[in-house]
Order: C-alpha cells, then structure tokens, then sequence
C-alpha cells in the first residue's frame, strides 16, 4: 500500500516537473550547471572504468576461446557486442546511478531540510519545475554521449588488452569489431540510455524532494534512492529489450 | 489584513491546530507565542501555504487563499517575505545571488539595477562588504540579516518570520527585533512573528496571540501580557526568574 502510496506521488511530482519554466534565462543557467555537474563531473569515473572492463571483457573472452576452430576474431566481436548492448548503456547507467543519484539525493534532500525548498515555494517558486526538469534535460540529453564515449573506450580498452597480452592480435580484433555491424544496435542502446537517464534524475529527486528529518534521514534516503534506482534500472532494461530487440 | 478565521490542521491522527482564529492589520507586528509543539510554526506555514489548513478560511486582503489554485497561490506568494528560522540562504551561492534571485526570477531589471536593490537592502539592513561572501563565512546574526534583505528585496507586503532571533546572542537577537520593527513601520507591511522570546515580546510586541495545545488562549500587547491573569500566560512568562522579578517591579508599581 505505501508502495503504491510513493509510485502515485511520484507521478503527481513529474505533473509539476513538466511545467513551463517561469524564467528562461534562469532555467537555461540551470541546465548548464547540472550539465557540468551531473555529466561533466561523471565523465571521468566512466572513462576509467570503461576503459578497464572492455580490456578484461576481452581478456576474459580470449581465455575462454581457445578451441582452435573458433576464430579469434569473434573476440572482438563478442567484446564490441557485450559493451554496446549492456555493459556501457546498463552498467554504467547503474554506476552513475550510485554516484549521481546520492548526489542529486542528498542536496535536495538537505536544502528540504535546511528550508531552502520551502524558502524558493515562499517566494512563488514552482520548486519542482526549477530544482528537477533541468537534471532531467541535462541527464537525458548529455548521457547518451556519455555512454558513447564508454563504448569507444571500452572496444579500445579491449584493443590496448589485446597487445598487452598477446592472447590475440590486433588485426583479428579490429576485424571481430568491423564484423556484422549493426547501426540499429547503437541505436537501441542510446534509447535505453535516455530512458535510464530519466530515471536517475527522477527518482534520487523524488527521494530528496519529499525527505522529513534530518541529515541521518537525508542520508537514508540517498540510499534508498540509488538502491530504487538500480532495481528499476535492472527491471526498465529487461523490458526494453524485449519491445525493442524482441 | 490577513483575516484568518477558524483553521484546522492534523498530521496523521495528530491535531495540530484546533481552531485559531485573527487578524493582523498593515503596518503592525504582530507575535506569535508559546511553547514548542504549540502549533506556533504549523500556524505560520498554513498562513504562507505551505500546508493547507483542513478547514477553516485564510484571507490576504479580502483573496481567499483556500479557493486559490496553486499559480494564484505562487501569485500571492510574490507579495510575502519570509524570514526562516535557519536562515534558508542557499549556501552554494553568494549574499549578492541570494539577494539577487527573486529578481531575477520575478522581474525583468537589467543587471544593474538588480545590484542597485540588492546593495541598497544590504544597506538597510546594516551590512558591508559581503556580496561576494558565502553564508557559511558569515555570523548567525549576519546570515539572519541577509535573509531579511532577502525577504524585503520585492517590497513584499506580508512580512513572515519564523523564530529570527533564535541562536543569537541578546544583543542580536535585540537588533534583528528592532530591525524587523524598523521595516513594518517604514514600509507599512504586516509582519508576523513566530518566537518564544520574551526579550521580543518586550522590545517589539505590538500584537502578541499566544498559543497552547493548538489553540489561542490569549491575544493581547506587551503591556497586558504583564497584567494578564490568564494562567496559561502567566505559567509561560513566569517560567523564568528574570520575568518573575520583572512582575515584582510592575506590581510594585
């Protein structure tokens, strides 16, 4: 019941979410600052583990291919297929999840608390429209280039493995990664990124937003929203890809 | 005037408010007293909207804020200031931004004439030098001082403060009073105060409503408070040595 309580208010929070902004030029400022902090600041976290799990995804998969009559350049292509479809648009949606998602949390959550929200609502501020639309705009325009990025670091990390540790050769990866490509693939994985992007900016507000208490109960619920933020992550991903490559 | 008549509010099965009724006139200060859990704050947040009342009916110059749908309460919300008892200052942002942002997000000046108002309200209100501080680096009675700035940036004309002496030393909290009475007498606003202070029942108290238990049980001046044989006020005035000796020399007198 308090499940069902907590999906209905956070439908009427997206209600006031999706309003006209009251001042253009202050929204405008609002989404470039939670560009910078919520996808410029994420990038270099995502570029570090992009670039080392592709090397260990394509370690891993040269270890276990070592029947002579599987060509090694499936390699690659098993690397570039797992980092397009799940690793960089699921995994690091779920990292960033953790990382943007207490962040978003528990400033919200402390301003809730340190009647910053409610200073904003005295003054005739719309504080969900001012405070939640511009992560979502900034989330869900600017992660798709963000998971970009991880999938060319990623191949590349898997690249750089490769002649590290002589398991395969260059020219048998890059050919793995040529092989059978797939635009729509990429395209099915940016959509999954904008609608995890929504999510992580939506559901960290909705916990910041409607906190009561102090710094021990913002610090709850920062938790609680990653965790929720996860789940529903895992759960959106299932579902997607059953409508879209299904 | 604020006409409030007969509000109500409950948080779960808890009855916070049990049927306050009053009005508050322009250009006079009126307090709010009594004990924590009164219902002091709960009352104040009903008056600014930020809860809604169960029943009863709350008037701002004859508009009634029930019936109001919620743009015409963020309408209505452009006229009041409010003074928190934390200060509320956004802390990732400078005096001069914390000043500056309901203008711009409710006027169209041009940059310059935003800066004109915010350094002549920082000059009302006493400070110097601070635009480009944070409000960590400043003192809790300067912090209090910006947020009035803050409140009185858009000339409002519904003046709220929630406990704005609270934290400070008794010559403060004795300046923000004074302050805070300084501007409702120069702008003509109605100004409303919550505190328990009764240094600013004294100082400041035009007007003073006392609450228990959710209800008003006495509405008086900083004369009469003093005269009152209203037990419940005398048990909250008395509770110190101070004011009992305080109601020795007006006896005596």
């Amino acid at each position: 019941m308090k499940s069902l309580h907590s999906i209905g208010k956070y439908f009427l929070m997206l209600g006031q979410v999706f309003r006209k902004p009251q001042k253009r030029g202050i929204f405008k400022d609002n989404v470039f600052k939670e560009i910078e902090e919520l996808g410029l600041k994420s990038i270099g976290i995502v570029a570090f583990i992009s670039f080392f799990v592709g090397g260990v995804v394509a370690i891993q998969t040269g270890l276990n291919v070592d029947n002579p009559w599987i060509p090694k350049y499936l390699i690659g292509f098993a690397t570039k297929r797992s980092i397009i479809l799940e690793f960089a648009p699921t995994f690091m949606s779920v990292i960033l999840a953790g990382k943007v998602g207490s962040y978003i949390t528990s400033s919200m959550g402390t301003m809730r608390v340190t009647e910053q929200i409610d200073a904003l609502e005295v003054m005739g501020v719309n504080t969900l429209n001012h405070l939640v639309l511009p992560k979502i705009i900034a989330t869900v325009f600017f992660y798709p280039f963000i998971i970009a990025l991880a999938m060319i670091l990623g191949i590349f990390g898997g690249w750089v493995a490769g002649e590290l540790t002589g398991l395969y050769s260059v020219d048998d990866y890059v050919d793995g990664i040529r092989l059978d490509f797939k635009p729509y693939l990429i395209r099915y994985a940016l959509i999954k990124t904008m609608v995890f992007a929504f999510l992580i900016a939506t559901i960290p507000s909705f916990y910041g937003y409607y906190v009561k208490g102090g710094s021990i109960e913002v610090g709850k619920a920062s938790t609680k929203a990653v965790v929720w933020t996860s789940v529903v992550i895992i759960v959106f991903n299932y579902f997607l890809t059953q409508m879209l490559l299904g | 005037m604020i006409e409030v008549s007969n509000i109500h509010k409950s948080f779960n099965d808890q009855l916070v408010l049990k049927g306050v009724s009053a009005t508050f006139k322009k250009g006079d200060t009126s307090l709010i007293i009594g004990s924590s859990g009164s219902g002091k704050t709960v009352f104040l947040k009903c008056l600014l909207g930020l809860f809604e009342p169960d029943q009863g009916d709350i008037s701002y110059d004859g508009r009634h804020v029930i019936k109001m749908s919620t743009k015409e309460k963020r309408e209505l919300r452009k006229e009041m200031g409010m003074v928190f008892q934390s200060g509320a200052l956004f802390d990732s942002e400078t005096i001069e931004d914390n000043i500056r942002f309901p203008l711009k997000m409710f006027t169209n000046q041009s940059e310059e004439e935003m800066l004109d108002r915010v350094n002549f309200v920082l000059n009302r209100v006493h400070l110097e030098n601070v635009n480009k501080k944070f409000p960590a680096e400043l003192s809790g009675g300067m912090q209090k001082r910006v947020a009035i700035a803050r409140a009185i940036v858009m000339n409002p004309k519904y003046l709220f403060c929630d406990e704005p002496n609270s934290g400070l030393d008794p010559r403060t909290a004795i300046i923000i009073d004074n302050l805070i009475q300084e501007i409702t007498d120069e702008y003509q606003i109605i100004t409303i105060i919550n505190t328990h202070d009764m240094n600013s029942v004294m100082e400041i108290g035009e007007k003073i409503i006392f609450l228990k238990d959710g209800l008003k049980k006495w509405e008086g001046t900083s004369q009469t408070i003093f005269k009152t044989d209203n037990e419940d006020v005398t048990e909250f005035v008395y509770s110190s040595d101070l004011f009992k000796k305080v109601r020795e020399v007006y006896n005596k007198d």
